[in-house]
């Protein structure tokens, strides 16, 4: 009974906020315009499978799961690092992993701007001290770089919340039973945190699939990725039909990767879905 | 009984709630008449804001919009009844054909009569009825003396190899396409496929000696010297030089954009009168005055110019006259060919990838 009380302002929240525009988005996507009337029509979904379209696409998933893959190679040692210390430190490491958060995206995506050019920041101290420059921005890798940093700690901590809850008699089991610190992290804590690993992995990648900030300001406009193709679609062109469509066919990709993700874990705790 | 007056509740909690937040999101404050105004970022003296609720006892609500795309957008949508808007010359257009825009009383704006001339019954507006000019400008090539030593004077120069990486162009499908139309010899509102095709070749070939396409991320740059040419409106060029003593501004010979941002009532707003209340105020010499101070754009309004000191009205790069805009053109609205832009657009940005 509490519970039913509890849902009515949640349960509308949902329908208002996210009900009802899914359904909006998939109406737009399946009608267009023809003649002042929009009646049913594939020909916007058609239009997301066009080669130049797909090549955004493709471009899109390609940062994605290379931010996703380094997030993961940075994140996990974090969290293992993490979850060893004592409880005072620990504390203290976690603040200081999510203090850059309680700052504005944009401005700490600013703020990379003026870091990584050609007279930055960056660039001054290589300078002073007899380093070559770096001039990797509006590239590949300064975009990959914007998501890294942004993401990072959705990576870390969900990882490091499996991590601490892992029963530390079981890792002292192990040893006594002769495993070196390896196997012990094989077989013991590794499975262990796999159910983490995937909420991180699931909740990197999607910022990093749909941004369209940091491609536009660390790529320098030179990169259409498909969240600044929707972006492009209702802001510059009114194509609300086309929009639509891209996102469909994106919340599409999300959900066959995120379940993909799921199955392959097989069991269902901790995580995200 | 008791089950249905507790899930009852529960739907009075979630209605309540609702309507907490539709009134902040609708809330305007009561008691005075409050008018909502709706212009570009960093274009206004703020303090000019304050001087008209004090004048006119109206309260303003002040917002602001980075490109004439979302400024529409948000409008079309629906949710805020502005009731001031400051767009360019062809969104106008594209506001009154649809229906928009309410008819301005120029018996409320006297001050209309101060406007120049030639800024009046322009092509988006013929009968002025629906707009009053508030700055003017032009598209050209802001560019650092020290990193540039040919001369410039042609939209060419951004194809120019020996500038590779160092040049910065619009991150704007009609203002990018636009230049290099006008680059081309075509005209910059061309609706033909061939001319459409033949820049979107010319695009995709300089995109290599692009450094970026920005957007106003570009002042910092350019003053911070970390580019040599980029294509920028001339009231943020002069803002610029300002900053940076070796920039400097020119036009192309090619011609290029000519634009005007004017206020305009949309059709949504409830407060007409306060609305004309209001662009009346912004046309008075001395407030015009101060914006143009402010925000450096060239003024349309006859009496600040005369104002202003002899070497600035005289600068043809800010103020050029009917001969050295023979070439330019003010943008049309191009409804029905936005998606061929849209689409040549995506393309020349996807196509090294």
């Amino acid at each position: 009974m509490k519970k039913k009380l509890l849902n009515g302002p949640y349960l509308a929240w949902m329908l208002l906020f996210a009900i009802a525009p899914l359904f909006i988005v998939v109406w737009y996507a399946l009608t267009a315009e023809i003649g002042g009337e929009r009646s049913f029509s594939l020909a916007n979904l058609q239009r997301v499978f066009e080669p130049i379209y797909l090549r955004v696409i493709w471009h899109s998933l390609k940062l994605a799961v290379i931010s996703t893959f380094l997030c993961f190679l940075l994140g996990y040692p974090a969290a293992l690092i993490l979850a060893s210390r004592p409880f005072r430190r620990r504390t203290i490491l976690v603040v200081l992993i999510v203090l850059p958060m309680w700052m504005n995206f944009l401005a700490r995506t600013y703020a990379w701007l003026s870091l990584l050019e050609k007279n930055g920041v960056i660039n001054s101290v290589l300078a002073f001290l007899g380093l070559p420059a770096l001039n990797i921005l509006y590239t590949d890798a300064a975009v990959v770089l914007g998501m890294v940093y942004n993401f990072l700690p959705f990576m870390i901590l969900p990882i490091y919340s499996v991590l601490y809850k892992i029963d530390h008699s079981q890792i002292e089991a192990a040893q006594d039973l002769g495993a070196t610190p390896l196997i012990t992290f094989q077989r013991v804590i590794f499975p262990q945190s796999l159910a983490g690993a995937l909420s991180g992995v699931v909740m990197v990648f999607m910022p990093a699939m749909t941004t369209f900030v940091i491609s536009r300001l660390l790529g320098g406009g030179q990169y259409t990725l498909i969240g600044n193709l929707i972006e492009q679609q209702f802001l510059t062109t009114y194509d609300w039909g086309f929009g639509s469509a891209l996102s469909l066919f994106l919340m599409a990709l999300l959900i066959v990767m995120g379940g993909l993700l799921m199955r392959s874990r097989g069991d269902n705790e901790g995580g995200l879905w | 009984m008791k089950k249905n007056s507790v899930s009852a509740k529960s739907w009075v909690f979630g209605a309540l709630f609702l309507a907490c937040a539709l009134l902040l999101a609708g809330c305007g404050g009561g008691g005075a008449e409050t008018i909502i105004v709706y212009n570009w970022g960093d274009y206004i003296d703020q303090s000019v804001l304050r001087d008209f609720e004090q004048e006119s006892g109206v309260k303003v609500i002040y917002e602001e919009f980075d490109t004439n795309e979302s400024m529409y957008a948000k409008i079309k949508a629906g949710g805020t009844a502005y009731d001031v808007a400051i767009p360019s010359d062809y969104m106008i257009k594209r506001m009154i054909d649809e229906g928009g825009l309410e008819k301005i009383n120029m018996d409320n704006v006297p001050n209309f009569s101060l406007i120049e001339n030639r800024f009046k019954s322009l092509y988006y507006d013929p009968l002025d009825e629906y707009s009053v000019p508030y700055f003017w400008g032009t598209v050209g090539i802001l560019y650092n003396k020290t990193m540039v030593d040919d001369p410039v004077d042609s939209w060419a120069i951004l194809w120019d190899e020996k500038y590779a990486k160092e040049i910065f162009m619009l991150d704007s499908q009609r203002d990018s396409i636009g230049i290099t139309l006008k680059l081309l010899g075509y005209s910059l509102n061309s609706r033909d496929e061939m001319e459409l095709e033949a820049a979107k070749a010319k695009l995709i070939e300089q995109m290599p000696l692009v450094q970026a396409y920005v957007g106003d991320e570009v002042k910092d740059k350019m003053i911070a010297g970390e580019g040599a040419l980029a294509v920028v409106w001339s009231g943020d060029a002069l803002n610029m030089m300002q900053e940076n003593e070796d920039l400097d501004f020119a036009l192309p010979r090619e011609g290029t954009n000519i634009w005007t941002d004017s206020m305009v009532i949309p059709a949504t707003s409830g407060h007409k009168e306060a609305a004309e209340k209001f662009i009346n105020f912004m046309c008075r010499t001395d407030i015009a005055a101060r914006n143009c101070d402010y925000i450096n754009y060239s003024t349309p309004q006859t009496e600040v110019l005369q104002a202003l000191p002899e070497e600035v009205k005289t600068d043809v790069r800010f103020y050029p006259g009917a001969n050295d805009l023979a070439q330019s053109e003010f943008f049309e609205d191009l409804a029905a060919m936005l998606p061929v832009y849209d689409r040549i657009w995506t393309e020349v940005k996807s196509a090294y990838h």
